[in-house]
């Protein structure tokens, strides 16, 4: 056997080599998950795992819309993937391959339900809700003992921003969640899709705007955790992580999450299976895994989220499990508010204002 | 056969790579959005035949192209992208024409290295050196640091997310572009026009301005035209160093596509974008050839 021969024979034994391990590819958020959960599932199926991250809903609702997207897991949040269902993103599940249904949170799923009326295409991963985040030292020195960081009033009153400012508030760059929370401040409906009801959300912006410092969706952690600001509008397990890393470089911060009382949005982080999807079979390995009641825990104490899994809360930390700014009581859950996705004429009455709000003009 | 051959390769290669993606995107451009995959409508179906392709053309409008004028956040847009892309390209100007200088002075045995020094920086991905910048111009970053530690100033600057911080990515970034064609200009420079200028009476001042500057006009145009072409559409600099009010069309664009999913009025968007980048992309194609005339 010459040498070409020996190298295309191992070109070819290397090729079936590949084509026989079992490949899954599961595009989740970034910081969402506890990693040695992907050796383990490696481990347990003998199925190779590809991991990617994207970091907005946009982002990963463009590239299931545009096709062959090549994944086989996505996390749409529920919005967004009620959307992505109409257009015909997203194959069935095959319930018959996920036994570990067994152990969702039926308060969880019938919500869930409203995006995905009987969760036939998607699970529930995380969940939890858009909120105050504070820096409580900082804001007590600024706006006093009783600074109302339970409130909205908090970062949507121009008097308590004027003062805040000067220590440094962020907001996050999510249109579709920081317009509903105006609009609830307000007291309209914050699911609304009307055009002339999402206009109010206009003037309650223009009047903090110049004391606003940034609109962005992730740099608030590490500005929260460092103290270089302030107040965050951010999501919960966010805040938390920012909570988490504040204490542990032990630099006298102190950071709290409030979903304030006039009512916060609900969110839902939903796995699903494109339609086009290479491996669907290995996806619902991956799905069933995930809903392993210790691996769902192993991934919630990790990353400061609530998820839905009602059998997984044995497993779960007293810091998680135990905080109601992560698991709210019943009555919190109550006061708690979910939006439907807007259509492509309201969407764009969104954007539009929200590029407004931003730009300042 | 053989000169065929040779003419087909640059136009197949513009075929390829700019006719087709153009016409796709005018396409897009006249089409509506859609809740599908792709999300708009019409598409393309050969298997309609005829009568298909005939429903498709008769579904195009120029709707969108209509849409851009109706919203004052478009013109807007374009102008501020307009501007940001003139002032960087002066100020590359600026800073990229005293190194070329510099460069074509130095002596022979320095010129490689001079050179190699400029093009290092390429070897390192764009987005890095991008990102590395808002570790140096951050509240917390080297330049503040610095200037306090300097005692220049009490109160750390706040630089990033605003224009300036846009500026300084945008020169930066294209610097290396401003001053290749220069130096190139500069290096053909034949020295003995100066000295004559100089025997003839001119200061070397004025010297500078009337023989080294118009000599080397081919080389600061072709610059200007290489910075500012790019920096119309920057998508990048702005989103990673400016700040929520930095207006520019490539985050327009951005937003139509992602936020909005109207992939209809962001290629709407782009398409007009082109267009406006088409007239100094001509002058610069004249220049160039007016040069290559010149020469020969």
């Amino acid at each position: 056997m010459t040498f070409k021969t020996l190298t295309a024979t191992a070109i070819i034994a290397l090729g079936t080599a590949a084509a026989q391990a079992e490949e899954v590819r599961v595009y989740n958020w970034s910081d969402y998950i506890d990693e040695s959960l992907l050796t383990k599932f490696e481990e347990e199926t003998g199925i190779d795992l590809v991991y990617d991250v994207f970091d907005s809903n946009e982002v990963l609702e463009t590239k299931m819309l545009a096709g062959g997207s090549g994944y086989d897991v996505v996390v749409p949040t529920g919005t967004f993937l009620q959307r992505q269902i109409a257009a015909g993103a997203f194959q069935k599940l095959d319930k018959s391959k996920l036994p570990n249904l067994k152990n969702m949170w039926d308060v969880i799923s019938s919500r869930t339900a409203k995006y995905d009326p009987g969760n036939d295409y998607a699970i529930n991963y995380m969940w939890g809700t858009t909120g105050i985040g504070v820096n409580v030292g900082k804001v007590q020195e600024v706006l006093g003992e009783d600074a109302p960081i339970d409130s909205w009033d908090l970062v949507f009153k121009p008097e308590n921003m004027e003062k805040l400012a000067s220590c440094g508030v962020y907001f996050l760059d999510a249109p579709t969640e920081m317009i509903p929370a105006a609009l609830k401040y307000i007291g309209e409906d914050p699911d609304s899709h009307d055009p002339d009801v999402i206009a109010k959300a206009e003037p309650v912006y223009m009047a903090i705007r110049p004391y606003i410092q940034k609109f962005h969706s992730s740099e608030y952690i590490n500005a929260l955790a460092n103290g270089d600001i302030c107040v965050a509008v951010g999501w919960s397990g966010d805040v938390l992580q920012a909570r988490d890393r504040a204490a542990e470089a032990d630099n006298g911060v102190e950071v709290a999450y409030n979903a304030p009382k006039e009512g916060a949005q609900m969110w839902f982080d939903m796995m699903a299976i494109p339609a086009d999807a290479p491996n669907p079979d290995g996806a619902h390995k991956f799905l069933n895994f995930i809903m392993d009641a210790q691996n769902m825990a192993a991934a919630s104490n990790y990353v400061y989220y609530a998820n839905g899994n009602l059998a997984s809360q044995e497993y779960l930390e007293e810091d998680v499990i135990g905080d109601p700014a992560i698991y709210p009581s019943p009555e919190a859950l109550d006061n708690l508010f979910t939006t439907t996705p807007y259509d492509a004429k309201v969407q764009r009455v969104v954007t539009r204002l929200w590029t407004k709000i931003k730009s300042g003009t | 056969m053989r000169r065929f051959l040779l003419i087909a390769i640059p136009y197949a290669w513009l075929l390829a790579l700019f006719l087709v993606p153009f016409v796709i995107v005018l396409k897009i451009s006249l089409s509506d959005t859609a809740l599908a995959i792709p999300p708009y409508t019409p598409t393309l179906d050969f298997a309609g035949g005829w009568a298909g392709l005939k429903s498709f053309f008769a579904d195009l409008d120029l709707e969108n192209f209509v849409w851009l004028t109706q919203d004052d956040l478009y013109w807007k847009a374009y102008l501020s992208s307009l501007t940001i892309a003139l002032i960087s390209t002066v100020l590359t100007l600026m800073v990229g024409y005293p190194i070329a200088y510099g460069m074509a002075r130095a002596p022979e045995e320095w010129r490689a290295t001079l050179m190699m020094l400029i093009i290092l920086p390429f070897w390192t991905s764009f987005l890095i050196r991008v990102y590395s910048w808002i570790g140096i111009l951050s509240q917390e970053g080297f330049l503040n640091q610095f200037l306090l530690w300097t005692g220049l100033i009490s109160e750390p600057l706040i630089i990033l997310n605003t224009k300036i911080a846009v500026y300084i990515g945008i020169v930066y970034t294209y610097l290396p572009f401003m001053i290749l064609p220069i130096y190139a200009a500069l290096d053909r420079l034949d020295e003995s026009l100066i000295e004559a200028a100089e025997d003839l009476g001119c200061s070397r001042l004025s010297a500078f301005w009337l023989v080294t500057v118009p000599l080397s006009k081919n080389g600061i145009v072709a610059g200007c035209f290489l910075v500012f072409i790019p920096a119309l559409g920057e998508f990048v600099i702005p989103s990673l160093l400016g700040g929520s009010g930095t207006l520019m069309i490539g985050k327009v664009l951005w937003e139509e596509f992602f936020s909005n999913r109207d992939w209809p009025v962001a290629s709407a968007v782009a398409i007009v974008l082109l267009l406006i980048l088409v007239v100094p992309i001509m002058l610069f194609q004249r220049n160039q050839q007016k040069q290559a005339e010149a020469e020969q």
